[in-house]
């Protein structure tokens, strides 16, 4: 299987603290990776070096479809197709549907006069198709503040595939939401795997994550404690190990698996 | 897909929509303001027939409403983007002042006028500059600059006009303040052409699309590439510009720079700007409701005249409209956020 992502022996040290140590990690091609850890674990330390916003320190590496990326910077991430869905900061509200698909990237014509229509068009298009919006009181023009939470997931991830997003990254997409809306929000997350494309999904609620990932990865204290094909395991035995965890601090990992077959 | 029958059931139902309705669901905030300049009109025209019969109040309105009409567009854009400024009236003077110093040292009235622009520009700039890189909030940096142009105006002119009876008949004076066929005045045309432009900066342009992302929600603007920033100094130091500007205009149309100008002007623009909808929350407003309140205000003065009460009455008017235009505003955002 061929990797999207990896990162190889990858450390960051914040003065005196080690938010992470000596972590190897990957994410295959049209693989979801959950990420699994709780707080202090490292997460989000892990998802900042992901999107560039840290570098990591020095013997660390990170290789994107093989390539090895020197300094990998927030604009560089961008430009790979690395998208971060966040949930709070990624929609401004009070604005249209298209605005918010476009924001940042509108479609403007060589003079930088916008193209409200193509947008337009093109959003409705995406509701139609990829967001699954057919309701006549939605439109391309409605504000995004009236849309329920798993919709507006669903927009976030939507804008990302639409601008060819290769790793979608979700920071606790479901957090605060009702469980149908949970359900609609893992739908579009599935839709990142229908597409062909790869996500990590983060989030503390193993039974979000159970569902819809083909590889668990547990962090623990700023390392890979360890990782699961889905197929390996059943929910229960999963939490009964996460349970151990907490309880011991060490991991039943078997069956091991290891970045050479992981994924298929 | 599923979550679409669950999206429908959580949706008020439906009714299928005609175009028209869409057209003033979109557009409700623009027909709510010619709403209120026609309910106005009614009240003027029933309580003071002759006055709102006659042609003369309109051709006022057209020459005066442009005097803070043309600071009250592109200051639409700093309230879009969430931030405000109440420095407007003293940059009106202080351009005026750019003006005087060059004039006065090349008897040049070009050269004064280019320099007026600029005086205001920069001075737009630095106010944008101070809220952005400085980080003070726009209401007391804009405060603080309003008290600092003003006194900068009276220090250099040692607080005295100029008569500007050296325009007359000047293709600068004609051209901004003289009438077309010796009736439309040349000020209303270059407020359309304003209005136009900022419209066209704001609707059609990426700056415009970011005007309304950086006011509506900062951290995801700035997560998806928008340089917040640039942006919000870019609309302080149109403002400054746009107010430069309205000050040589009623200057040039008066015949005479009056170092206190701009003063009379702040309540009218911040109530325009309010009236025609924008949200002084940030991220809404309209162009055209800005314009077309702009009118609205210039007319209630002369309506309180000739509807035989006293102009004491105007303040309270204005005051009240921006009242109930702001909580108007935190009532919807309350019921529909």
């Amino acid at each position: 299987m061929d990797y999207v992502l990896q990162l190889k022996n990858v450390s960051k040290t914040f003065g005196e603290v080690e938010a992470l140590r000596h972590v190897n990690f990957h994410v295959g091609t049209n693989e979801i990776v959950g990420l699994l850890g709780d707080n202090g674990a490292g997460k989000s330390t892990l998802v900042k070096i992901i999107t560039g916003y840290h570098q990591p320190d020095p013997g660390g590496e990170i290789y994107w479809k093989g390539e090895k990326i020197d300094h990998l910077s927030v604009a560089r991430a961008r430009d790979l197709g690395i998208e971060v869905v966040y949930q709070e900061r990624a929609l401004a509200d009070q604005q249209s549907l298209w605005r918010n698909i476009f924001m940042g990237r509108e479609i403007a014509n060589r003079w930088g006069v916008l193209d409200v229509n193509k947008m337009r068009s093109e959003t409705n298009r995406l509701m139609n198709t990829a967001m699954g919006f057919t309701s006549a009181a939605v439109t391309s023009e409605s504000a995004v503040k009236t849309f329920s939470g798993g919709e507006r997931q669903g927009v976030a991830i939507t804008r990302a595939l639409y601008f060819r997003a290769e790793l979608i990254v979700l920071d606790e997409p479901t957090m605060g939401l009702s469980v149908s809306e949970t359900k609609k929000c893992l739908e579009f997350v599935e839709g990142i795997k229908k597409a062909g494309k790869s996500a990590i999904f983060i989030d503390h609620n193993i039974f979000h994550v159970y569902p819809i990932a083909d590889r668990i990865v547990v962090l623990d204290r700023g390392t890979v404690a360890g990782q699961f094909m889905k197929a390996q395991l059943t929910l229960d035995e999963l939490i009964n190990r996460l349970q151990r965890v907490a309880q011991t601090g060490v991991l039943d990992t078997s069956p091991q698996i290891t970045p050479g077959n992981g994924g298929n | 897909m599923n979550s679409t029958i669950e999206a429908e059931k959580l949706r008020e139902p439906a009714p299928a929509r005609s175009g028209i309705s869409r057209w003033a669901r979109r557009n409700s905030l623009q027909i709510g303001t010619v709403g209120v300049a026609l309910l106005i009109w009614l009240l003027f025209l029933i309580g003071a027939p002759s006055t709102f019969m006659s042609y003369n109040i309109y051709n006022a309105l057209l020459v005066t409403t442009p005097y803070f009409g043309m600071v009250a567009i592109p200051l639409t854009l700093v309230i879009i983007t969430g931030e405000i400024d109440l420095s407007f009236g003293s940059i009106m003077a202080w351009g005026m002042t750019g003006f005087d110093v060059v004039y006065l040292a090349t008897r040049n009235y070009w050269l004064g006028f280019v320099a007026c622009l600029l005086f205001g520009l920069v001075a737009g700039l630095i106010n944008g500059v101070i809220v952005v890189k400085i980080g003070v909030p726009s209401l007391v940096a804009t405060i603080g600059t309003q008290f600092f142009w003003a006194g900068a105006v009276l220090v250099v002119t040692n607080a005295q006009g100029i008569g500007l009876t050296f325009l007359q008949g000047s293709l600068l004076h004609s051209g901004l303040v003289g009438r077309i066929a010796g009736q439309l005045p040349m000020q209303f045309i270059w407020m359309i052409l304003i209005a136009i432009g900022v419209w066209f900066l704001l609707n059609r342009t990426r700056f415009g699309a970011h005007v309304y992302l950086s006011g509506d929600n900062v951290e995801s603007a700035r997560l998806m590439g928008v340089d917040v920033d640039r942006i919000k100094i870019t609309c302080f130091a149109l403002v400054g510009l746009a107010a430069a500007f309205a000050g040589f205009v009623s200057s040039a149309d008066l015949f005479f720079f009056w170092p206190t100008m701009g003063q009379g002007n702040f309540l009218n623009t911040l109530a325009a700007v309010f009236l025609g909808g924008t949200s002084v929350f940030g991220g809404t407003g309209t162009i055209f409701g800005t314009f077309v309140a702009s009118f609205i205000i210039n007319a209630i003065n002369p309506g309180i005249v000739a509807v035989g009460l006293t102009q004491y009455y105007t303040q309270v008017i204005y005051g009240f409209i921006i009242v109930i235009s702001v909580a108007l505003q935190a009532v919807l955002r309350r019921r529909l956020g």
